[in-house]
């Protein structure tokens, strides 16, 4: 539909996308120099909400600093807080009971889902189909009351602590994820039938926005957009970490790379995360939440220590050097949507403006995890 | 003939007011709409069901400060709005609400509503233009080419329909559909040319022309607001953008009008001449049909995704335009062979 055209350099202008935009969910800048509504060239321009997370964890002890992970990637919490709360126990040796382990494993996937959730309403707001919208955010308010009910908060979670969990789960809470997942199974279906056959969704998505292959390993995209474009990789299965080697589960690949295939990986993870919250809850052991001998202050001996997850958006890793203080001597955040966002740059040259914002949204922003 | 021209007056004021109060409580309709498509109660605080939303919307946006940025060029800036408005309440001057209840028949009134039409477009590219606003004047392009290209099948299409009907006035095209939904020219079968398979298609082109020319969702690339912030009435604040506004939906109930008597047989009641349904004079019947039509618009709007600026102009000039052409044609045809 969209057959390239010869841009002319000469006949620019360049169009300020942000950083109040309605399509970049946040105070994201791109400048776009364009030639008519084709994209000549695009430069992301970041720092507007930089707090300087890195820096505050040199300031803060390793407990201070777990309320700082709810804020990087205000969608999918749980799993930062997973990725902080290994690094710290594989830096400090601490066990992990295994029952927390599962817990951990429901309460991160209830998150993920709830991440892809908004990820399809906003989406589609991108698109300009406003209802599904609020059909997403009623069936994400029931994670959030599920959540809210064990971690105390509907947003910014501090569930996790070093070898354990805030606060144990009750019956309730399991009650409540079985009738979710029975819940969000028909909602999926209906999904499938409305937002994903529809025809203009179609035309809009398959075949726009490609990403090959090469692109994704040059910048180190990850999640959804890696898998999206036939890389078939997911820390929860490459680099195993918690009781994820212990669930069946599969990895979503698609080779388009267009923003259709993003979408059907996200689609189907939603499924895989319901499957592996079914499975961790038949598995769900007796015991305690917490280990019962921790030391009262961390101060992990000096060294040099690495952990990843796999948040909803990719590859969160997080690499910690100790000095053997109380204070880390240097927190690295390496967070997925950073480098994700960085393929927008080259692949969005010679898109109309509409397809390159149908991208953009296929590339799910979280921006103050970009912008930390 | 002052009686004449007062009756005219008398006329004229009852259709705009007749805008008015449509294009206000349109608003609430699609507002309640939408929230019934998204499992939602819709506006529900002020007055009953929300139906003192409107009101009270209208006095925000009048007591508002009217914010003129720095460096738009004024007179366009401040022409545009009303352009937007004068050429709905103009075309309401022609319609045929029943036999009686028009404001000025006129022998050429799909003519003018087609003038005034193609005036409602030049509102758009007037306050691209005068906004200095980068997006508001991509929109306004858009706009602009949206206009050109889903004119030409609303006309052709309009065409066909004028050359079975053999007048340009509204009053006669409705006329001819009399005596019931089998006589609507919406049927493939039509006394003047015999057996027409295409009719039901022009139906669902203009049809389609209708939601693209009023703007509406899935054709709303004017005002695609995830692209172009909010288009070309970006930089429009209070009544400037209350126009607009206002003006969009004098244009859906213009357009469903133009659809309810090129097809649907305008206030002709669908099962004989028995029914005067729900006062004497038809208009209940007329305004039946209107209202449905607009329900579908709402519906497609909260439904559907938008398209974009490339496929919406090939559906017009690869797809549209081609088979309205056709039916223009066979049409032609027919009428010379019965």
């Amino acid at each position: 539909m969209s057959e390239p055209i010869e841009l002319q350099q000469d006949e620019t202008f360049v169009l300020n996308l942000g950083p109040q935009h309605p399509a970049t969910h946040g105070v994201l800048r791109v400048k776009l120099t364009m030639d008519g509504e084709y994209i000549y060239n695009a430069e992301t321009v970041l720092g507007y909400i930089h707090r300087m997370h890195e820096k505050m964890a040199e300031n803060r002890t390793y407990p201070q600093y777990m309320p700082n992970m709810g804020r990087l990637d205000y969608l999918s919490a749980l799993s930062f807080n997973h990725g902080y709360a290994l690094v710290v126990e594989r830096a400090a040796a601490i066990e992990v009971p295994e029952r927390a382990e599962y817990i951990r494993v429901i309460t991160v996937e209830l998150n993920r889902i709830s991440s892809h959730l908004v990820w399809l309403g906003a989406f589609v707001l991108d698109l300009g189909g406003f209802t599904p919208l609020m059909y997403c955010f009623d069936d994400r308010e029931q994670i959030l009351d599920l959540l809210e009910s064990v971690t105390g908060s509907r947003l910014t979670y501090c569930y996790f602590r070093f070898g354990g969990l805030y606060n144990d789960i009750d019956e309730t809470f399991i009650a409540g994820t079985k009738s979710f997942i029975k819940r969000m199974r028909k909602e999926l279906k209906m999904y499938a039938k409305l937002v994903t056959g529809n025809v203009i969704l179609m035309k809009r998505l398959k075949g726009h926005g490609r990403v090959d292959r090469d692109m994704c390993l040059r910048y180190g995209a990850t999640g959804p957009v890696a898998r999206g474009s036939g890389i078939n990789y997911d820390v929860r299965r490459n680099e195993p970490y918690s009781v994820y080697p212990e669930l069946d589960f599969e990895v979503p690949v698609y080779d388009d790379g267009d923003s259709f295939a993003r979408y059907l990986v996200r689609m189907d993870e939603m499924e895989q995360s319901l499957r592996i919250i079914e499975q961790a809850l038949e598995k769900l052991p007796d015991g305690p939440v917490n280990p019962e001998k921790k030391p009262k202050l961390i101060k992990p001996p000096p060294g040099d220590y690495y952990a990843a997850v796999e948040t909803a958006r990719g590859n969160f890793g997080i690499r910690l050097v100790s000095d053997g203080t109380k204070n880390a001597y240097r927190l690295k955040l390496r967070s997925p949507t950073y480098s994700n966002m960085h393929l927008f740059d080259e692949a969005c040259r010679g898109m109309l403006l509409a397809d390159a914002l149908a991208f953009m949204g296929s590339l799910d922003l979280v921006i103050p995890e970009m912008d930390r | 003939m002052s009686l004449t021209l007062f009756n005219i007056l008398i006329a004229v004021i009852i259709a705009i007011s007749f805008v008015g109060l449509n294009a206000a409580y349109l608003v609430w309709c699609e507002r309640k709409g939408a929230g019934f498509y998204q499992r939602r109660p819709g506006p529900m605080e002020n007055g009953p069901w929300g139906l003192l939303q409107p009101p009270i919307d209208g006095v925000k946006l009048m007591t508002k400060q009217l914010l003129i940025p720095g460096g738009v060029d004024k007179a366009i800036f401040m022409v545009a709005p009303v352009l937007a408005m004068f050429p709905a309440l103009v075309s309401f001057v022609t319609i045929p609400f029943s036999e009686t209840i028009v404001a000025h028949p006129i022998n050429v009134g799909v003519l003018m509503i087609f003038a005034s039409a193609a005036l409602g477009g030049m509102s758009l590219l007037v306050a691209g233009w005068g906004s200095r606003n980068k997006y508001s004047m991509i929109s306004s392009v858009r706009a602009v080419s949206q206009t050109v290209a889903y004119e030409i099948p609303l006309l052709i299409t309009t065409i066909t329909v004028v050359m079975i009907s053999g007048s340009l006035n509204l009053n006669d095209i409705v006329e001819r559909q009399l005596g019931g939904i089998w006589n609507w020219n919406i049927w493939p079968f039509q006394e003047a040319v015999g057996y027409n398979l295409l009719m039901p298609v022009s139906f669902l082109i203009l049809f389609v022309c209708a939601v693209a020319e009023t703007n509406r969702a899935p054709f709303d690339l004017g005002e695609a607001e995830s692209e172009l912030v909010a288009g070309f009435h970006t930089e429009y604040s209070s009544m400037g953008f209350g126009l607009f506004f206002m003006g969009e939906y004098a244009n859906i109930v213009i357009g469903s009008c133009l659809i309810t008597i090129l097809f649907l047989g305008g206030w002709s009641c669908p099962i004989g001449d028995i029914g005067t349904f729900p006062f004497t004079d038809n208009v209940g019947w007329f305004l039946l049909k209107i209202y449905m039509i607009i329900f579908v618009f709402i519906w497609i709007r909260w439904t559907f995704p938008r398209t974009t600026i490339y496929g919406l102009l090939n559906l017009s000039w690869k797809y549209l335009i081609p088979i309205s052409l056709f039916n223009l044609l066979l049409t032609a045809g027919l009428l010379k062979v019965f």
